[in-house]
């Protein structure tokens, strides 16, 4: 199990002009944690959708490489996104689940793929060009080097621990995050 | 490339008003467009497919189009939603990321459950609509006319890229006609 913290860190060292869409809950918090940036956008909410602002952040700029990080309840609820990723082939776009097995938070409710409901396995069939979990600390750098050029669509599902961590709270106004990343982004 | 209603029959804007409708996202610079295959739309869906300036993605339910929506605005990008009235219910929560972050977006909302509908399951949604969209922050404009698509279109572009407004546009039944039942 990975400490969700550790291997978000890890994979955003030296992250250059990496765009990442956070999902809502403890993925905006680990990216927030990881430092602060403003190609960031992190989402407090539209539950399910993380994924696909990912798709239209990377094929509106194909020249970058975007990353989304979201937990396993985000990425259920938008699991249609995964077909339509697959239809679109987005060489530029990874996808990081950032998967406890749990609601972390409403109460820390068991999942579906504590059930064993495998997204690796999905992705691959919705035609991604690479599907895997990972469970080991030692493997956050051949993700972060995924994220910056693998040939996607990319998922990983990254097995991390249920522990609870304390919240690192960023931005929350929707407006002020996204200028400041369009702005960010009209610089690179 | 607009559709001058002077130039044509009545009968050529009748059967032209998709056109209309992809020449205005051709002038203000739509580049992603975002739909759930529908028979209303289905001419505009084909325009935008042939068209390699603009990626054209088919979604599996129309919340996926307002992620797409927001993605494609972070990266510079104009994109509008094709969807039929039955799946705007299905955007409702996902519809807060653009009032809360000021995504500009137009959402082309051809109409069931009204004027001639066959299928009683089409009418309550279609009953809600435009209340919806109202609820959820959209300015709604509805066309009810051919030789009005392309000027409320066209305004209806304009204000949401020029200024990060929400802007749903129904097109009424009674323009796009009713379901054909037997093909």
């Amino acid at each position: 199990m990975l400490d969700r913290r550790d291997f978000v860190s890890q994979l955003l060292i030296d992250r250059g002009d990496l765009l990442v869409v956070s999902g809502l809950g403890s993925a905006t918090y680990d990216v927030a944690a990881a430092g602060d940036h403003p190609l960031n956008f992190y989402l407090w909410g539209a539950m399910g959708g993380a994924a696909m602002i990912g798709l239209g952040l990377a094929l509106a700029r194909p020249k970058s490489r975007v990353a989304v990080l979201t937990g396993d309840g985000d990425m259920l609820m938008g699991l249609g996104s995964l077909a339509t990723i697959g239809v679109k082939q987005p060489r530029n776009l990874a996808i990081v689940v950032l998967d406890n097995a749990h609601y972390g938070e409403t109460g820390m409710q068991p999942s579906h793929t504590q059930a064993g409901v495998d997204l690796v396995a999905m992705a691959l069939a919705c035609r991604f060009t690479h599907a895997r979990a990972v469970s080991r600390i030692a493997e956050a750098a051949a993700v972060r080097a995924l994220l910056h050029a693998g040939d996607g669509p990319i998922l990983v599902s990254a097995r991390i621990g249920s522990d609870d961590v304390p919240r690192v709270l960023p931005l929350r106004d929707g407006h002020v995050i996204k200028q400041r990343f369009v702005a960010a982004l009209n610089s690179v | 490339m607009r559709v001058r209603s002077s130039l044509h029959t009545t009968t050529d804007i009748e059967a032209s008003w998709p056109d209309a409708i992809y020449a205005q996202f051709r002038r203000v610079g739509v580049r992603q467009v975002g739909y759930v295959p529908d028979a209303g739309h289905s001419r505009l869906i084909a325009l935008c497919r042939d068209d390699p300036d603009i990626a054209d993605v088919v979604l599996t339910t129309e919340e996926e189009g307002v992620g797409l929506v927001a993605g494609a605005a972070l990266g510079g990008e104009r994109a509008a939603l094709l969807m039929q009235s039955s799946g705007v219910g299905n955007c409702i929560n996902m519809f807060s990321l653009l009032r809360n972050c000021g995504f500009g977006c137009v959402v082309l909302v051809t109409m069931r459950g009204e004027f001639g509908e066959f299928n009683p399951w089409q009418v309550p949604m279609g009953a809600i609509t435009e209340d919806v969209l109202r609820l959820a922050g959209f300015l709604t404009y509805r066309v009810e006319q051919a030789d009005a698509v392309d000027e409320i279109v066209g305004a209806g572009c304009d204000m949401a890229y020029a200024g990060d407004l929400q802007v749903a546009i129904l097109l009424s039944q009674r323009l796009i006609g009713p379901k054909q039942w037997t093909r």
